[in-house]
């Protein structure tokens, strides 16, 4: 991938692709995530989830948390880049904050029968999805954890039922003991 | 705690910020502010005759003058047609706060008459915009919206007000009573570069081959960046160039300046960049039209890189040093540090290095020769540099062919004295940029120098010109051609002129006295000092059409796809097809 976004050639560049997470703390005003958002498609940059909620209520911040892969240069270009929009408080590369801990949730609806029904429930078991409750009394999983966790489980599962996914993408959270407040 | 109306509000609010001018058309949405305007004498309302002039004279006057420059327009068009110029503002960091009118809150989102998604379609092309809902925000946002257009790398920033906002009653803040929280801001004081300008002035004593590149953010910066440029300068005896738009920083006559780099600049600039061991990049952003092709630039050098945007550093170019915040402040450190360890650059190395820079001059790379009665497009830039250098001259450009040889041929001594579309490249920009400087310098002769293709993007302009009597000079270098298109097209598409001709031109002559303005024309080589001549001593508008030789083209030239070192000075040199080949799906 090119780093470079001038209209000339680039030396290549070796260095590898990777994935990042990036957590990004806004005022939570009308516009920022179109802003945030639009940062991304405007420079070209890859969005591969995203997942924003107000995280202090009583400051109006919101948690913007986006994963993207590219080489560690673009992925400083797009902090820097972050960094110039108006209502952003801060820009954290959490990979280097140095172990990362993250998670996800997915909700799935199983669609099960008799000749299905003790090995798809098995399989969540494994996987200690969770049945949720509902009115309609239709079989609704929740499973939270890594990624490749939710993906080895919707691997599994599909194999027994039909399945409709829906998914938040990651939130991540560094792991370091707190020096001081971010602000 | 007064109750104002919005409208009233937003006067106050500008009063309140100094602002003595400015730009506008009005509107359905607008009209409660066009109200409050006419109750007032403080602020004066320019006219223009199409909303983007207004923004380009808003960035003419901004560009002259250091202040911010103000827009009114309404709702719809009015939005959708300043776009162009705050994009044109971004790239080239210009202060604007753009007021636009919106329909009223109950009909946003109806598809009313009028409206448009103004925060949404600027907010790529704006530094910050706003949707104003709440009248009680509104002085607030205004003074906030002034302090981010100037704070740290400048730019326009749009507030978009619903009509009812503009009748309905609040209170107003004043701007000392109002904080920002600092998170919104450009914050200099936290970043910390002690250390690496230490090691930058090391670096640059201990060099053989230094340079300096300088760019517009010395001019940004405001006066004080451009002497200290100069005292660092002068100081190190450091060969200097300037970038388009840093043009001015240093005077050309310094001896130290080499003048223009990039694309069309010089070549014993360019050839310097190429071969320097430590590059000093003062206010500048490794742009496309300087850098050329990035993997043969300026290969063998250590970079320092001056910037108050960190996202600019290691964009296009990895630099070696950086030090990210304003100029001013960084030059005046880097002063203190380089006298304080009494360094200087070795004698003989520095001979060495101006020795070679020398020969490179010698090729004299704008040399043309003025022949015969067919005007040599440069031959009418200098004629109008000579005659006008004792005047305080303020020149802007459209975009083209002109725009070089003005930058080429025309002496800067000044800053602030040279305005150009560099970053977005608007065709349409000067014209109007010229009537904002003469607003701001009503004294200043305000000549723009334009092409013909140029000029007709915003020739209704002359009307507001001739109403306000804003005496500016319209210098046409007529080729009946968009001649930095046929240039390429003759360079990279075989002749093919396509659409390229300017078919059906006005008499220009003719056009201008249909304003009431005055025009002239010169078509031979001996007529140009009386055209100039007369064109500054009449007082009032003038369009000066100079006709031109059809096919001359800008040299030297830097073509897409090659170094710096692989300048082409004439017709007759081509570049290597390789780089050709692969030049032409560049811009």
């Amino acid at each position: 991938m090119n780093t470079n976004k001038s209209v000339y050639e680039t030396p290549n560049v070796s260095n590898p692709i990777n994935r990042y997470i990036i957590t990004v703390l806004v005022d939570n005003e009308p516009g920022v995530l179109a802003r945030v958002v639009g940062m991304f498609s405007g420079r070209g940059y890859n969005i591969d989830s995203l997942n924003v909620a107000e995280v202090v209520t009583n400051e109006h911040l919101s948690r913007i948390t986006i994963v993207t892969h590219g080489t560690s240069e673009v992925v400083d270009l797009i902090r820097k880049q972050l960094m110039t929009i108006v209502p952003v408080h801060s820009v954290t590369n959490l990979e280097n904050e140095g172990s990362p801990v993250e998670a996800e949730v997915a909700l799935i609806y199983l669609e099960i029968n008799e000749s299905n029904k003790k090995e798809a429930f098995n399989v969540c078991d494994f996987y200690r999805a969770r049945k949720i409750e509902n009115e309609n009394n239709t079989t609704i999983f929740e499973i939270a954890g890594t990624s490749e966790r939710i993906d080895a489980f919707i691997k599994e599962i599909n194999k027994l039922a039909k399945i409709e996914v829906v998914r938040s993408g990651p939130i991540a959270i560094s792991s370091l003991e707190r020096k001081m407040e971010e602000k | 705690m007064e109750n104002l109306t919005g409208s009233e509000i937003v006067l106050k609010s500008l009063r309140d910020q100094d602002v003595d001018v400015i730009f506008g058309y009005p509107g359905g949405a607008v009209l409660p502010i066009y109200d409050s305007l006419f109750k007032q004498n403080a602020i004066k309302h320019i006219l223009v005759r199409q909303e983007a002039g207004a923004v380009h004279a808003a960035e003419g006057y901004a560009k002259s003058s250091g202040k911010v420059g103000v827009v009114l327009v309404t709702s719809g068009p009015g939005a959708t047609n300043i776009v162009t110029g705050l994009t044109d503002a971004i790239m080239d960091s210009v202060p604007l706060v753009c007021i636009t009118g919106q329909v009223p809150q109950h009909l946003i989102g109806s598809d009313a008459f009028q409206e448009c998604d103004t925060t949404g379609i600027t907010r790529p092309c704006t530094k910050h915009n706003y949707l104003v809902k709440d009248v009680n925000s509104l002085s607030e946002v205004i003074h906030e919206a002034f302090t981010i257009a100037k704070n740290g790398r400048p730019g326009p920033v749009v507030i978009d007000i619903p009509k009812d906002v503009q009748f309905s009653k609040g209170s107003y803040k004043q701007k000392k009573e109002f904080l920002i929280p600092k998170h919104r801001l450009f914050n200099s004081s936290v970043i910390e570069n002690d250390k690496q300008i230490e090691e930058a002035t090391k670096l640059i004593a201990h060099s053989k081959k230094p340079i300096f590149y300088i760019g517009g953010g010395c001019i940004n910066s405001g006066p004080e960046a451009s002497k200290l440029v100069q005292e660092l300068v002068k100081l190190t005896s450091i060969p200097s160039t300037m970038t388009l738009m840093g043009l001015g920083t240093l005077p050309a006559s310094d001896p130290n300046s080499l003048g223009m780099l990039g694309m069309h600049g010089m070549y014993e600039a360019n050839l310097a960049m190429h071969d320097c061991d430590v590059m000093v990049n003062i206010g500048a952003r490794f742009d496309d039209r300087v850098t050329g092709r990035l993997d043969a630039f300026s290969p063998n050098s250590k970079k320092i890189h001056i910037d108050i945007e960190a996202s600019n550093i290691n964009k296009n170019i990895k630099v070696d040093i950086p030090l990210i915040g304003d100029v001013t402040t960084i030059l005046k450190k880097f002063l203190t540090s380089w006298k304080q360890n009494n360094y200087s650059i070795n004698k003989n190395h520095l001979n060495d290095w101006w020795k070679k820079i020398n020969e490179w001059k010698k090729v004299d790379c704008l040399n043309f020769s003025q022949n015969g009665n067919t005007i040599k497009p440069q031959y009418a830039v200098k004629r109008l540099y000579e005659l006008t250098k004792d005047i305080n001259t303020i020149i802007t450009t459209e975009v083209g062919q002109h725009q070089m040889w003005a930058a080429q041929y025309y002496k800067f001594e000044k800053p602030n004295k040279w305005i150009t579309s560099g970053g977005l490249g608007t065709m349409g920009f000067g014209f109007p940029a010229a009537i904002g400087a003469q607003v701001a310098n009503p004294k200043a002769l305000v000549v723009d120098i334009a092409g013909d293709g140029s000029i007709l993007m915003n020739i209704q302009e002359i009307s507001t010109a001739v109403q306000h009597r804003l005496p500016v000079k319209i210098f046409i270098l007529n080729n009946e051609y968009m001649g930095m298109v046929r240039q390429w097209q003759e360079l990279l598409h075989g002749g093919r002129y396509s659409e390229s001709y300017m078919d059906s031109l006005p008499d220009f002559v003719s056009l201008a006295e249909s304003f009431k303005a005055k025009g002239l024309r010169a078509t031979k080589s001996n007529e140009i000092d009386d055209v100039i001549k007369e064109m500054i001593e009449y007082d009032g508008p003038v369009i000066a059409d100079i006709i031109v030789d059809k096919e001359e083209n800008c040299f030297p030239m830097i073509q897409s796809g090659s170094a710096h070192n692989e300048m082409v000075l004439n017709k007759n040199q081509k570049q290597d097809s390789k780089s050709a080949e692969k030049g032409k799906i560049l811009v």
